[in-house]
């Protein structure tokens, strides 16, 4: 993938991105090649934005919403995580690695996580 | 409604193999309906193409993509309105069409080569979401006034005109596939709904498959 490795993370408003904000005010580390995009809801995250974000040289790409059950918009989460996995065996097609996107389900409270999947997608590429 | 499906991108890969730039056309109509060639589907599968042509050190080359989607495909007029402006350089044209879109982009530009990306699969309607079921063959001869509005035709797996046949299952499903409905059973009920379950005893008499002659045209006179 052009041998860079950024990772491009879809964050919603209402967690993801709160838990993001929430581990830099812990002072977590976390990789710097992260690119955080804020959307309003994870559902918002289309197919073709994933596949830009391909395009345009990400190496990853995170999806990370809000948990099962706790989406304000109801079904935000849940339409992510189905687009993911069409994303997948699009991915599979195209012969790249399915293994480079992936959807994250998470509280606004959860830094620690956050900053885990960020690192563990990171380390990843890396390997590759 | 014409029902399609996208065809593996191997083969539409396939296809254009050595081209640099194409145009990507979707239809604004019924594949956009099934969610095959409308503007998002031109979208998926040219970011898919530049990205599977980017991956590929064997191809080398980059591909341009120029994405259109005309509303009609189908229609001379529209397909020259929107893609006239679009093939300066263009190498070979890739339609997310019907069969029918295909050929009219075909014969309005025939010095390009067209490609079809979807396969064409039948005539239906959605059932649900992300769901379309046949619910037509078009056979020139229609019988849909003595079934209930059902078709038997495309509706039964054996295309039995004097159903149902004995292997109807338990609960009116078909013996060849317990997903689906016999459709013999679905006439039953249609018709005792309407009180005319006697036609339910006429005797169909073997149809006449030639009822259109292929290629099918109709010529309209003016009232």
């Amino acid at each position: 993938m052009g041998g860079n490795n950024k990772i491009v993370a879809f964050c919603c408003e209402n967690s993801a991105y709160l838990a993001a904000d929430r581990a830099g005010k812990m002072r977590r580390c976390y990789p710097d090649n992260v690119r955080i995009i804020r959307v309003p809801c994870a559902g918002r995250v289309d197919v073709l934005h994933i596949l830009r974000a391909f395009e345009k040289g990400a190496a990853g790409v995170l999806v990370m919403g809000c948990q099962e059950g706790a989406c304000q918009h109801l079904t935000g989460n849940t339409r992510a995580r189905n687009r993911v996995g069409y994303i997948e065996s699009s991915l599979k097609e195209i012969g790249i690695d399915t293994g480079r996107v992936k959807m994250v389900n998470l509280g606004p409270d959860m830094a620690q996580k956050f900053v885990r999947e960020v690192k563990e997608m990171v380390e990843k590429i890396e390997e590759e | 409604m014409i029902i399609a499906e996208r065809k593996p991108l191997e083969e539409i890969r396939g296809m254009i193999s050595g081209c640099k730039r194409i145009l990507v056309v979707g239809c604004g109509t019924c594949v956009t309906i099934c969610w095959a060639g409308g503007e998002k589907e031109v979208g998926i599968l040219s970011s898919q193409l530049r990205l599977v042509r980017l991956a590929s050190s064997r191809e080398g080359k980059k591909l341009s993509i120029v994405e259109a989607v005309v509303e009609r495909q189908c229609e001379k007029e529209m397909v020259i309105e929107e893609l006239r402006d679009k093939m300066q350089d263009v190498e070979a044209i890739l339609s997310m069409a019907c069969g029918i879109g295909v050929q009219t982009v075909a014969d309005v530009f025939e010095e390009k080569p067209v490609f079809p990306a979807l396969n064409t699969t039948f005539m239906g309607m959605p059932e649900g979401e992300g769901v379309w079921t046949e619910k037509c063959g078009a056979c020139g001869d229609c019988m849909l006034y003595w079934t209930g509005g059902i078709c038997p035709v495309v509706r039964c797996a054996k295309g039995l005109l004097n159903g149902p046949c004995g292997g109807t299952r338990k609960g009116g499903k078909c013996e060849i596939d317990s997903e689906k409905d016999c459709a013999w059973v679905l006439i039953y009920r249609r018709l005792e709904k309407q009180g005319r379950l006697d036609l339910m005893r006429k005797y169909y008499e073997p149809k006449n498959y030639r009822a259109v002659k292929r290629p099918g045209k109709i010529e309209a006179l003016e009232a």
